[in-house]
C-alpha cells in the first residue's frame, strides 16, 4: 500500500548555511540503512524534504525498523502514492485510505493539503474542504476538528499525489558524521551502550574501547561487548572497537595500592588509555555511561578524581538519569537483553567490599606513586597491543 | 600445545567416523524409508548400526531405538515409561546427582501428577542400596540411576541395584543413563537387569545430535514424538543416517581395545591425581583408582575461583570444565547439585574443576597440565577478592 516515505527531520532544518551538509549526511545515512533492507529504493532531496521512493517489492516492517535507527530522522511517514486521475478519483482514494487505515471510526480529523504543483486546478483550502466533506459523507461517526484533530490527513500534490497520516517517530537528533568522533568506554553493562547511542544521536561518530582482563574475564564477556557494539552500530554506523588487555595493570594496582581505592585508580588508568587510543584515532572526546551516584566510583567526588586525568572533554550523557531511565532507553534501542547476560567484567572482579566514595585526589595520586616503576611501560603495552575489531551491523 | 581435557562435555570425532559420516552425507544420502535402491542403501546403514550396537550390548537388534542424543533418550525412557505404566502406579525413583535431562523430566512428571523420590548419595557420590531398597514401593513403576556421574565420575552400583529392584518389585522398570559410562565400560543390560539404557554418540567420539535408547523387548513405553511412524512408531522422524552410522562406527572403534584403553586411562588418571595432590589446598573428589570412572577427575582448589582457573588454563591451550557452569557472583547459590550432594564444603563449591580424559589423551598432556597448574594456582591465590 505504501510506495513512498516522507522523512521528517527537525533540528537540521535550522542550521543555516550548514544545512546542506546535514541533509547530505542524512541522505547518506538513510541510504546506508536501506542497504540492509530487501528491495530497491530511491532517496530524493527536494525543497527541504527527503523522500524515499520504493521501486520494487519490499518488507514494510523491516524498512521502517531500519529507518528508525537513522539519527536525524524525527519521523517516518509512510505515503500512498497516487497518479493524478482527476479530483473525484482522489476523493475516492482518500476515503478508501481512511477506511483501511482506521477501522475504528471514532475520531476527529483535519485535512491538510500542500499544492506544490501550482497548476493543479483546485486550491489547497478548497481541497481540504471538499475532501473533508467526502470523508464525513462516507463515515458519519467521524467528525472534524481543525484545532486539535486526532488524525491529520496530509495531501501533497506534486507530479504524483501523496497521501499520508501516520508519523512513526525516529530517533531524532542529527545524522552521524556531522559532529566529529568520540571514544566510548564500553563495558558489558547497561549504561555505556546507552551513552554511545545518545552521543551517536547527536551526530557523533564513535570508536570504542573495552577493557579485557583474562583469565578473570572470559571470551564470552568479550563477545558480549562485541554484540553490544554491534547493536549500537545500528545507530552509529560501523564502530572501531579496541580491546585492551588490562590484566597486568589491574594486578599491579591490586598489589601496590590500597584495596578500597582499586576501582577508582583503575578507572583513572582506563580513562588515560582510552584517551591515548582516542588521540591516535582523531577522537575529540571521551564518552562514558557514568551517572551521578550510581556506584561508589560515580559519586561526584569520584567522578572529579577520575576526570582529573583527562585532557579531552568527557561526555557523560547518562549523568542525570536514574537507573530506570537508562534501562528504558536500553530497552528501546535493544541493548538491554544483551547487557544483562551474567558475565563478569573487569570492574567487578577485585572490587572491594567497601570502596571509597569520597576519594581525595592527593591521596590517590600519592598511592599511584607506588606504581611509578612499572606503570608507563604497562600503559604503553596496553595501548600498543590493543586488538582492533571492526563492528558493523 | 592443545590439551583437550573436557571429554565429559564432548569428544573429538574419530577420523574413521567423520569419513563415514561425510561419505553418507555426500554419496549415500537416501531416505531409508524410500522404496528405491538409494533408500535401501541408507536402510542398510541402519541395519549395520543396530547390529553393531546390539551385539555390543548383547541384546536384540529390535531393542535399539535411535534418538537425537542423551537428552532425548532420557526423555523417551522416563516419559514413555511413566505414561505407559501409570495405571500400575505413579511413583518414580531417581537420585539427586542425575543429569538435568533426568531431573528436569522428573520435575515435569511431578507436575503431571507423578510422585518422585530423590535418593541421596554418600560423600563419594554413590547411591546406597539400602536407601534404594527402602524407597521401592508396590506402586513404584520406574527407577532411574545414572551409570557414571558426569561431574565427579562416581560409579553407581548398577548391577546390584538392578538385582535389588527386581527382587523387591519385579514390576518396577530400571532405567540407566549411561551417557558417561558407555564406551568406558562394558554394559550388558540383560545381565544387569536394565530395562532401558540411554547413550549419546558424541561422548564416545561419534557425531553430535545422535544417540540411542535400548528398550527391553518386554518393556512397555509410549512414544513422545509422533509423525511418520519410523522405528516402529516409537520415534518418528527420518532417521539421522549419517549420525547413526557414525555412532555405530564409534562404538566399534572404542570397544575394539576397551580393556587396554581403560588401563591406559586409569594410569593417566592416577598420574594426574598424584601430581595434582602435590599442590597445597587441593581436594580430589570421589573415590580413588578403579572405584571411579577412568576419565573424570574432579578437583577442588581452595581459594581459587574455578572460572578464573579455567580461563587461565585456557590461555595455555588447556580446556577443562568448571564444576559449576554458574557465572553467578553469589557463592551461596553457586556450585552444582552433585557437588552439594556429596557435601563438598562451601568454600570448594565455586573452586572445582573437572578434568576429563579420552582415548586421545597422552601422558605428555597430563604432564603439561600439571605443570600449568603448578604455575598458575599459586599466582591466582595471590590475587583473590579480598
Amino acid at each position: 500500500m505504501f510506495k513512498a516515505f516522507l522523512i521528517k527531520y527537525a533540528e537540521i532544518g535550522v542550521k543555516g548555511k550548514n544545512r546542506d551538509i546535514f541533509e547530505d549526511a542524512l541522505v547518506q545515512q538513510i541510504k546506508y540503512a536501506l542497504k540492509r533492507c530487501e528491495g530497491e529504493f530511491k532517496v530524493r532531496r527536494t525543497k527541504g524534504r527527503i523522500y524515499i521512493d520504493v521501486l520494487s517489492d519490499y518488507d514494510f516492517e523491516e524498512t521502517v525498523d531500519n529507518l528508525k535507527t537513522v539519527c536525524g530522522i524525527s519521523a517516518i511517514c509512510p505515503m500512498v502514492q497516487l497518479d493524478d486521475e482527476g479530483f473525484d478519483k482522489l476523493c475516492e482514494e482518500v476515503v478508501n485510505y481512511v477506511d483501511k487505515q482506521y477501522p475504528d471510526k471514532n475520531f476527529t480529523f483535519k485535512v491538510h493539503t500542500r499544492r506544490a504543483r501550482k497548476n493543479y486546478p483546485i486550491e489547497s483550502m478548497e481541497v481540504n474542504a471538499l475532501v473533508g466533506e467526502k470523508i464525513l459523507d462516507a463515515f458519519p461517526e467521524i467528525s472534524v476538528d481543525v484545532h486539535k484533530p486526532d488524525v491529520m490527513i496530509f495531501i501533497e500534490i506534486r507530479e504524483h499525489i501523496y497521501l499520508y497520516s501516520i508519523e512513526i517517530p525516529g530517533p531524532g537528533g542529527m545524522p552521524v558524521g556531522t559532529n566529529g568522533k568520540a571514544m566510548l568506554l564500553l563495558s558489558g553493562g547497561i549504561d555505556s551502550p546507552v551513552a554511545g547511542y545518545m552521543v551517536a544521536k547527536r551526530g557523533v561518530k564513535i570508536d570504542a574501547v573495552y577493557f579485557h582482563a583474562p583469565p578473570y574475564t572470559s571470551e564470552r564477556a568479550k563477545q558480549k561487548v562485541v554484540d553490544l557494539a554491534r547493536l549500537v552500530s545500528r545507530y552509529s554506523g560501523p564502530i572501531y572497537l579496541y580491546v585492551v588487555n588490562f590484566t597486568e595493570i589491574q594486578l599491579a594496582i591490586y598489589e601496590k595500592c590500597p584495596h578500597e581505592e582499586l576501582t577508582i585508580i583503575m578507572r583513572r588508568y582506563m580513562m588515560k588509555i582510552a584517551e591515548e587510543i582516542g588521540k591516535k584515532t582523531e577522537c575529540l572526546g571521551l564518552v562514558t555511561g557514568e551517572s551521578i551516584g550510581q556506584v561508589a566510583s560515580q559519586t561526584v567526588h569520584s567522578l572529579a578524581v577520575t576526570n582529573e586525568v583527562c585532557t579531552m572533554p568527557v561526555f557523560r550523557p547518562c549523568i542525570g538519569l536514574d537507573k530506570q531511565e537508562i534501562v528504558d532507553i536500553s530497552e528501546k534501542i535493544g541493548t538491554y537483553e544483551t547487557s544483562i547476560q551474567p558475565f563478569e567484567d573487569c570492574c567487578t572482579i577485585f572490587v572491594a567490599k567497601h570502596p571509597v566514595t569520597k576519594p581525595n585526589l592527593n591521596v590517590i595520586k600519592r598511592h599511584e606513586e607506588n606504581l611509578k616503576d612499572c606503570i608507563d611501560e604497562m600503559m604503553d603495552r596496553a595501548v600498543n597491543t590493543a586488538e582492533l575489531i571492526v563492528v558493523e551491523v | 600445545m592443545e590439551c583437550y581435557l573436557d571429554n565429559s562435555a564432548t569428544t573429538r570425532c574419530f577420523e574413521s567416523v567423520a569419513q563415514l559420516v561425510y561419505k553418507i552425507m555426500c554419496e549415500d544420502y537416501g531416505n531409508p524409508s524410500s522404496l528405491h535402491s538409494k533408500g535401501i542403501q541408507a536402510e542398510e546403514y541402519l541395519r549395520y548400526a543396530k547390529d553393531v550396537i546390539s551385539r555390543n550390548l548383547k541384546v536384540n537388534a529390535k531393542e535399539i531405538f535411535f534418538t537425537s542424543g542423551g537428552t532425548e533418550s532420557d526423555n523417551l525412557a522416563l516419559r514413555g515409561a511413566a505414561y505407559a505404566n501409570c495405571r500400575q502406579g505413579r511413583h518414580l525413583i531417581t537420585t539427586v546427582i542425575e543429569h538435568p535431562a533426568i531431573l528436569q523430566t522428573m520435575q515435569y512428571l511431578e507436575e503431571q501428577g507423578f510422585e518422585v523420590t530423590y535418593l541421596p548419595v554418600d560423600e563419594n557420590g554413590r547411591v546406597r542400596l539400602s536407601d534404594l531398597e527402602q524407597a521401592i514401593r508396590p506402586d513404584t513403576i520406574l527407577v532411574s540411576i545414572m551409570h557414571t556421574n558426569n561431574e565427579i565420575g562416581s560409579l553407581q552400583p548398577i548391577a546390584e541395584a538392578g538385582e535389588l529392584i527386581k527382587r523387591v518389585n519385579p514390576k518396577t522398570l530400571f532405567h540407566v543413563d549411561a551417557v558417561q559410562g558407555y564406551g568406558k565400560f562394558r554394559i550388558y543390560p540383560k545381565r544387569m537387569h536394565i530395562d532401558m539404557l540411554s547413550v549419546s554418540g558424541h561422548k564416545i567420539h561419534g557425531p553430535k545430535g545422535v544417540g540411542f535408547l535400548y528398550v527391553g523387548e518386554k518393556v512397555k513405553i509410549r512414544p513422545v514424538i509422533f509423525g511418520g511412524g519410523q522405528q516402529h512408531g516409537m520415534r518418528s522422524g527420518t532417521e539421522n543416517v549419517p549420525g547413526i552410522a557414525g555412532m555405530a562406527k564409534a562404538v566399534e572403534e572404542i570397544y575394539r581395545d576397551l580393556e587396554a584403553e581403560q588401563d591406559k586411562m586409569y594410569a593417566l588418571r592416577n598420574m594426574f591425581v598424584e601430581g595434582v595432590q602435590k599442590l597445597e589446598g587441593v581436594r580430589v573428589n570421589g573415590l580413588p583408582g578403579r572405584e571411579s570412572a577412568p576419565h573424570v577427575v574432579s578437583v577442588s582448589f581452595a581459594g581459587v575461583r574455578s572460572e578464573v582457573l579455567l580461563h587461565a588454563l585456557e590461555e595455555k591451550g588447556i580446556y577443562v570444565s568448571s564444576g559449576s557452569a554458574c557465572a553467578s557472583n553469589h557463592p551461596d547459590t553457586a556450585g552444582s547439585a552433585t557437588l552439594r550432594a556429596i557435601g563438598l564444603p562451601k568454600e570448594f563449591l565455586s573452586s572445582t574443576i573437572r578434568f576429563s580424559f579420552s582415548v586421545f589423551t597422552t601422558e605428555e598432556e597430563i604432564r603439561f597440565t600439571l605443570q600449568a597448574l603448578y604455575d598458575i594456582v599459586p599466582v591466582l591465590r595471590r590475587f583473590t577478592r579480598r
